[in-house]
């Protein structure tokens, strides 16, 4: 612990309620776009907390794989969706809301409660690895959990080829059903142009 | 009270739960099935701010939940991908997001 404990203090206090307000504003605000971008500021601020619990290494996966790819492929899927749509309206949405915050608030004072009744076990903070957390997460890797670091690497390549099947048109020349030759247009492209009534 | 040469371990966990149950809230009420996605990143984000306070706190010897959450970004990014790409082909077959419209298998 490097910094002075007041610094730490109005960081903690500012980043938790960036995360706060940005994660609220992700899930209440209108438009997707703001969401998508307000949901990057929410990950920046979770790696400032990383920061501030010492794991600088976690801190800068967190930027790059949430803020540099996941955020990223959030937006590029937003602008490749992004058709204004008149939303049905459904009857008994006032009641589905009211239930679902009731449940929301109740698991929140759940958690709460949880988190200040319990008396945690609080190691002393002199034999904390620190700044060496880089080299021991190297040797935790590949040590005792090479195994599942392996696995990570065949669930990343999965997860690579689904994503790539299930996101491919099929193109076949003819038409199962009526066997007429199928035009080979994009479909979004032969469908009504997509962004002709934004507002 | 509380000794102040730390930023208590509660502070974070609190955190962590307010942002899980947004996460949730989130989930339970978006009609967009991007913000859906958006919601569960929040929730992952949540339990790795957990992860990582217990990491830091508890285990700060042999930092294993540190290795966790690398584990869980991990996955969480194998996710997104894949949830993007259902999304997509969703959106070719019904030309909408509206989850309220995939109700293929509704019972």
């Amino acid at each position: 612990m490097s910094i002075a404990i007041t610094t730490q203090f109005i960081c903690f206090t500012v980043l938790s309620l960036v995360v706060i307000i940005g994660a609220l504003g992700v899930v209440l605000l209108e438009s997707i776009v703001y969401s998508a971008f307000l949901l990057g500021g929410v990950f920046m601020s979770v790696a400032g907390l990383y920061l501030l619990l010492n794991a600088s290494f976690v801190a800068a996966a967190q930027v790059l794989v949430y803020v540099g790819a996941v955020n990223v492929l959030i937006i590029f899927a937003i602008m490749l969706v992004n058709k204004k749509e008149d939303l049905k309206p459904i009857n008994d949405i006032k009641s589905r809301r009211i239930i679902s915050t009731l449940i929301c608030l109740t698991l929140l004072s759940l958690l709460i409660r949880v988190d200040l009744t319990n008396v945690w076990n609080v190691a002393s903070p002199q034999n904390s690895i620190g700044e060496e957390s880089t080299i021991r997460i190297g040797e935790h890797l590949f040590s005792d959990y090479l195994l599942p670091f392996e696995v990570a690497s065949v669930l990343l390549l999965m997860a690579m080829i689904g994503a790539i099947v299930l996101a491919r048109r099929d193109v076949m020349s003819r038409d199962i059903s009526t066997g007429l030759p199928v035009d080979q247009e994009l479909i979004e492209k032969s469908s009504e142009p997509l962004l002709t009534n934004k507002n | 009270m509380m000794s102040l040469e730390s930023i208590p371990i509660q502070a974070f966990l609190i955190v962590s739960s307010v942002l899980f149950c947004i996460g949730i809230w989130g989930l339970l009420n978006s009609r967009n099935a991007v913000r859906v996605l958006m919601s569960i990143e929040l929730m992952l984000n949540a339990v790795n701010i957990n992860l990582m306070t217990f990491s830091s706190y508890i285990d700060n010897n042999l930092i294993q939940g540190q290795v966790f959450t690398i584990f869980v970004i991990t996955v969480a990014a194998a996710e997104a991908a894949v949830g993007l790409a259902i999304l997509l082909s969703l959106y070719r077959n019904r030309v909408t997001v509206d989850m309220e419209s995939f109700n293929l298998l509704k019972w």
